[in-house]
């Protein structure tokens, strides 16, 4: 349990390096620049082309069963992460059940590819 | 046990720090403007979760904790937000609702009522030291609870049709 503790400490000593180095380059960068702020230099960035509208500008409707789908496919992952791991020591029943799984959340997306949910359209 | 006795456990003060932000957030999910900020602060939220998750030793489950609910729940809010009540900016009208009091009486009963349960359940007994993996819930989902484990299958998928069927009219 000591250990254990002592692994996150090393992860959070390394995530606030992380954030320590961000920290000083931008305040660093802050104090030695010149401050000329213009209304160009405001604009969003976008590959040298002008921006068009507002940056809260609505999304496609389209978007939503893909991150739907996401959901689900993660929750399915979660699940895989702990068979990965004993895969070795549980042998083939394991494979045999996860198989299984697998297989029948296969049938979820060959039913959306059915739907055509997966294509493209406008 | 006199609070300077418990706070002199780092792991306390890790405890309030972690406790102190998630509630900070939380007010801020229904107290903001944006619902951007909302669904954002709710992300600080459900990370504290995780937090102590972690520290309570249930490894899997906090990062779990994360990939799902912070990775696709709230992606999947988002969403939904972007795609609803765009343009997004904070609300000409406040995000409030008049029954509030009510509201804010019946999360307070809720709290309550959990807390005296699983005080009165529990008591004083102690967690099992040590670490909950990935590995051991391994062992346990594949042998006593593969009927359980393939059930969730059904359950996903039964989630992802219902899903495509709320959301995806079909063309007629």
């Amino acid at each position: 349990m000591t250990d254990y503790f002592q692994d996150y400490i090393t992860v959070a000593v390394f995530a606030g390096a992380g954030i320590g180095l961000v920290a000083v380059a931008m305040g660093a960068s802050f104090l030695l620049r010149p401050h000329k702020p213009s209304l160009v230099k405001r604009q969003s960035y976008e590959c040298g082309i002008n921006p068009v509208g507002d940056g809260w500008s609505q999304t496609h409707v389209r978007y939503y069963i893909f991150a739907l789908l996401f959901l689900i496919f993660d929750v399915e992952a979660v699940f895989i992460f702990p068979w990965a791991v004993r895969l070795e020591s549980l042998g083939t029943f394991a494979l045999v059940e996860m198989a299984i799984f697998i297989v029948i959340l296969l049938g979820g997306l060959v039913y959306a590819v059915r739907k055509g949910v997966l294509r493209w359209e406008s | 046990m006199q609070f300077t006795d418990w706070i002199a456990d780092a792991r306390n003060i890790v405890f309030l720090v972690i406790a102190l932000a998630m509630v900070g957030a939380a007010v801020m999910v229904v107290t903001s403007r944006n619902v951007i900020h909302a669904a954002l602060m709710l992300v600080v939220a459900l990370a504290g979760s995780a937090a102590l998750f972690l520290m309570l030793g249930a490894e899997f489950v906090a990062w779990t904790m994360v990939l799902v609910y912070i990775g696709a729940v709230v992606v999947l809010f988002l969403f939904g937000i972007m795609i609803t009540r765009a343009p997004t900016k904070a609300d000409p009208v406040r995000l409030d609702h008049k029954h509030r009091w009510p509201a804010l009486l019946v999360a307070l009963g809720t709290f309550a009522a959990m807390a005296t349960v699983t005080t009165l359940a529990f008591e004083d007994a102690a967690l099992p030291d040590g670490v909950a993996r990935a590995g051991d819930i391994g062992d346990v989902l594949f042998d006593r609870f593969v009927i359980p484990f393939e059930v969730v299958s059904f359950v996903l998928l039964a989630a992802l049709i219902g899903g495509i069927v709320l959301a995806r009219k079909d063309p007629e």
